[in-house]
Parts: structure tokens; sequence; C-alpha cells
């Protein structure tokens, strides 16, 4: 049979690429029309572009109604924007919370001030960071940077080697980012990039798994994350 | 290592009435084949991305670009650019909601930069690709609109900086006095602009072999470059082009099928 993932649709950006690559895994992807539809789901997709302040849309019901479906064990991805909105927040809207599945809060790539500019080897470059870059998978666990009080814990949960978002994907696999703001590495960190700064693209906490990069337009890539976020909905 | 990004070789599709075209210096128009099937031969060759330029002369031929569009994105898992004709919100949404991944707008943005402000914020900056046509006039690139017939009063630097202000992710430079030649791209040109603003870069016009990819990507300090004629007609193959240029040092995306050793 197959599997139902519903789509969050909030109106960032179109889903027709996400839909097209969601089939081609062998998910039957739903566009939720209300809270309530999320019952249903045997997997839950949040994609976007733009700005983090189009997750306002994303009312108090629908939060609550997605993080009951998360806390009964529910396979949740987040992509790009939908990724960033699993952290506590973003400075690029900084009323607006996120999910707070994830620890820290985004921040711009490119900012004097930011937490990324404040990291060691920190270069400025052009944002948005556009185009296709590695999605390195660091062989004992990810080492997060603590500045501030970014972190009060940053050792890793997840090795990236058994990241079951990642299974089969190399370390090194190129994937399309299209973003200005980006996550911090941190305990749900299983994969980072580099552009000037060195930033989380993909987390993964139990049934919690996001992506920095545009899965849909990954080509080979995409297609292998596709395929194991069916694997985990299917099970 | 500051940034792992990649260098990007685009694909163009210049698509009139539902067939590739291409001219030499916006003129003189040859088909060139299907566009889905040119679209699915690119992606399997590791084109970066691909951008669908509507090049249609009639209203009949514009209205079956939202159907080229859908049957180009489904060959499709990497981004693809629609432009020509972008002259509204409306017009970007159909071609959105038709599996475009971005917009490329050029007259409409020169009459009405408010559209980019607009695309930008209702799909975000990194869909709103503002394309810039430039032809020198002793010392200034002038810009061009209506396919490069129209000289507006505007500079190309100048207008790239004003298109990043008003919300653009993204600028398509082409050079008209190269399009089509296989004389070069124009580093004078793309590097001026790409030194102006902080958004990603594509250089298009002129491409003729290997060694110009390399020079505009080094010189023109390019972060994508764009070609139709020389990959249509299979005088270059990409797997190749991107092969050699990798071998150059250049950062470039190699498909699992088209490995580098490096």
């Amino acid at each position: 049979m197959t599997a139902t993932v519903a789509l969050i649709d909030y109106g960032a950006g179109n889903l027709t690429s996400v839909m097209r690559g969601l089939r081609r895994a062998g998910i039957d992807p739903v566009v939720a029309t209300s809270p309530a539809s999320l019952a249903d789901a045997a997997g839950i997709v949040v994609p976007g572009v733009g700005h983090f302040s189009a997750t306002a849309i994303i009312s108090d019901a629908w939060r609550e109604a997605l993080l009951a479906r998360v806390t009964a064990g529910v396979p949740l991805l987040g992509i790009c924007l939908g990724m960033q909105w699993l952290f506590e927040g973003s400075t690029e809207a900084p009323g607006i919370p996120g999910l707070a599945l994830a620890q820290g809060s985004c921040q711009s790539l490119n900012k004097a001030g930011s937490y990324f500019e404040l990291t060691p080897g920190f270069v400025s470059v052009k944002i948005p960071h556009l185009g296709w870059n590695r999605v390195e998978q660091p062989r004992d666990g990810v080492q997060g940077i603590n500045i501030g009080s970014q972190f009060a814990e940053l050792t890793p949960d997840v090795d990236s080697r058994d990241s079951r978002l990642l299974a089969g994907v190399e370390s090194g696999a190129f994937a399309y980012f299209a973003h200005s703001f980006a996550a911090p590495v941190g305990p749900e960190t299983v994969a980072t990039t580099t552009h000037g700064a060195t930033f989380a693209s993909v987390i993964e906490r139990d049934n919690v798994f996001g992506t920095q990069f545009h899965p849909e337009l990954s080509s080979e890539t995409g297609a292998a994350i596709f395929a194991n976020f069916a694997r985990v909905v299917g099970r | 290592m500051s940034s792992q990004l990649t260098r990007r070789i685009i694909a163009c599709l210049d698509v009139r009435d539902g067939v590739v075209v291409k001219g030499v210096n916006f003129q003189g128009l040859v088909n060139a084949g299907d566009p889905a099937a040119l679209a699915a031969r690119y992606a399997a060759d590791g084109a970066d991305e691909l951008i669908m330029l509507d090049v249609s002369a009639t209203i009949e031929g514009r209205r079956a670009m939202v159907d080229t569009i859908r049957r180009i994105a489904e060959q499709l898992s990497v981004p693809l650019t629609v432009g020509g004709g972008i002259r509204s919100l409306d017009d970007a949404r159909a071609a959105f909601e038709a599996g475009a991944d971005k917009v490329a707008i050029n007259s409409a943005a020169l009459a009405t930069p408010e559209l980019i402000t607009a695309i930008a914020g209702r799909y975000g900056s990194q869909a709103a690709v503002v394309a810039i046509d430039a032809k020198w006039d002793d010392e200034h690139a002038i810009v061009f609109g209506r396919s490069g017939t129209t000289a507006s009063a505007r500079e190309a630097v100048e207008w790239a900086r004003e298109a990043e202000s008003l919300g653009a992710g993204e600028i398509l430079l082409t050079s008209i006095d190269r399009d089509g030649t296989r004389q070069g791209f124009d580093c004078v040109l793309t590097a001026g602009v790409s030194g102006a603003v902080n958004i990603p870069v594509i250089a298009s016009g002129g491409a003729g072999g290997a060694d110009h990819f390399a020079d505009v990507f080094r010189r023109g300090r390019a972060d994508a470059a764009l070609a139709a004629s020389i990959f249509h007609f299979a005088d270059t193959s990409i797997p190749a082009l991107k092969r050699w240029l990798a071998a150059q040092g250049l950062p470039m995306r190699m498909t699992t099928t088209e490995d580098s050793s490096c």
C-alpha cells in the first residue's frame, strides 16, 4: 500500500517540485487542508522557501496538531525553510517562534555580528547561498560550536553513520541549496555544509528530520533521501 | 575553506511555439528540437540547472507555454527557471504552478521594478531572477528590453544593484554583443556586475568552448554560466565540459556516472 504523506502548504513557494519528488519515491503526497486532516497521515512534510515570517500563517491549531503527531511517532521532514522552522526561531523574523524540535535559532549566513560571522574561519560570501554544495557527514559525529548561549549541551545524539535519512548517501554528496539563513550546528546535526561558515544541512532525531537543501531539486542525492524517508514512513 | 559551492553549468532552452530555437545576436532562429526531450538529455548529462526562455511571437504560442513548462518539469530533478513573457505576479504564479522553481523577469522589471519585490515577497528572493540583456555603447553597458530590441535608460551595473536592493536573488546577465557568436563570454561585463552585487550572477552569451567557461568563472567572476547552441548541436557535451573544468581546479558537481577523481 502506498503511504499517505501530508504536505503542509503555508503558501511559501510552490509545492509542485516537492510533490513530484515524493511521488517518484513511491509516496502519495496529499496537501493537508486542516489540522485535523493530519490525524490520517503516515508522515508529514513541511516544504518551503522564502522568508521565515511566512511560517506565521501556521496557526496554533496547526502547531498543536503537528506536535501531537510528532509525539505519537509520525515521521516529520522539514525542507529548507521547513527545516529552519523546526528550530526555536530565526533572527529573520524574531517575533515568530519555530517548533523547537531542534536546539538553537537560525541566523543570516552573511551578516555582521551574526552567529555565523563569529564562528572560526568565517569568510564573507554571496547570499543567497544558491547552487550545488557538498553535504558532509563527519565520521566521528558532528562537533558543534559553542558561542555565547547558543547551546548548553553539544554532544551529538545521532552519529551520521546511524542516520536513517542519509542511508546510502555518501559523505560529500552534492545537493541544491537556495537560502540566506541557516541553522547552527547542534545536537541534532547529522550533516554539515560550508558556505562562508559551517551550518547544519541535515538534522535528525528519532522521527524528526530536516534538510536545508532541496531534495526535490537535488537529482540522485535528493531521490535517495526521499526514498529513505519513504522507508521510514512505511515502517 | 570559505565555501564548497560549485560553479554551475546551465543549459538554456529558447522555446518558440513549443519548439527549441536558437539565433545569433537575438535574430535568425533555427529549430533545435523538442523542449522536454532536450531537458531530459541535459539533466541526465549533469546540467546543474535548466532555464527555459519563452520567445514565442504569438498569443497562441504563449498559451502553450504553461504546457511546455509542465512537460519539461516532469523530466527534471534539478532546478528549472522560466523567463520570457512573465509580466505580472499572475504570470509568475502560472509558471510556478506548472513546475518552475524560479522565474526570470526582464522587460517587465524594467517597466515595473516593483514586480521584483512582489515576486520575491511571495515566492522568496531565490525564486526571483532578474534577467539583464546588455550591449556596449562606448564605455557603457546599456540595458535592453523587449528581446534586445529596445534600449533602456539604464546601465547594467546600476540596474543590477537596484534589482538586488528590490529583492532579486540572482542576476541572469546576457551580452547581446556575444549572444550566439561562440566567441566567448563578455568577461568585462560579467566581472563588473558580479563585483558590484552580493547575489549570484549567471553569465550568458558567447559560449563557444570549454576555455570560455573557465575564463568567465575566473576573470568574469561568474557564479554560473549558461549556454544553449553549443549544447543543442552537440559540439560540446556537458560531462566533458565539467570534467575539463574540474581538472582546471574549478569546483564542479560531478554526477555519479561521470565522477571526477579529485
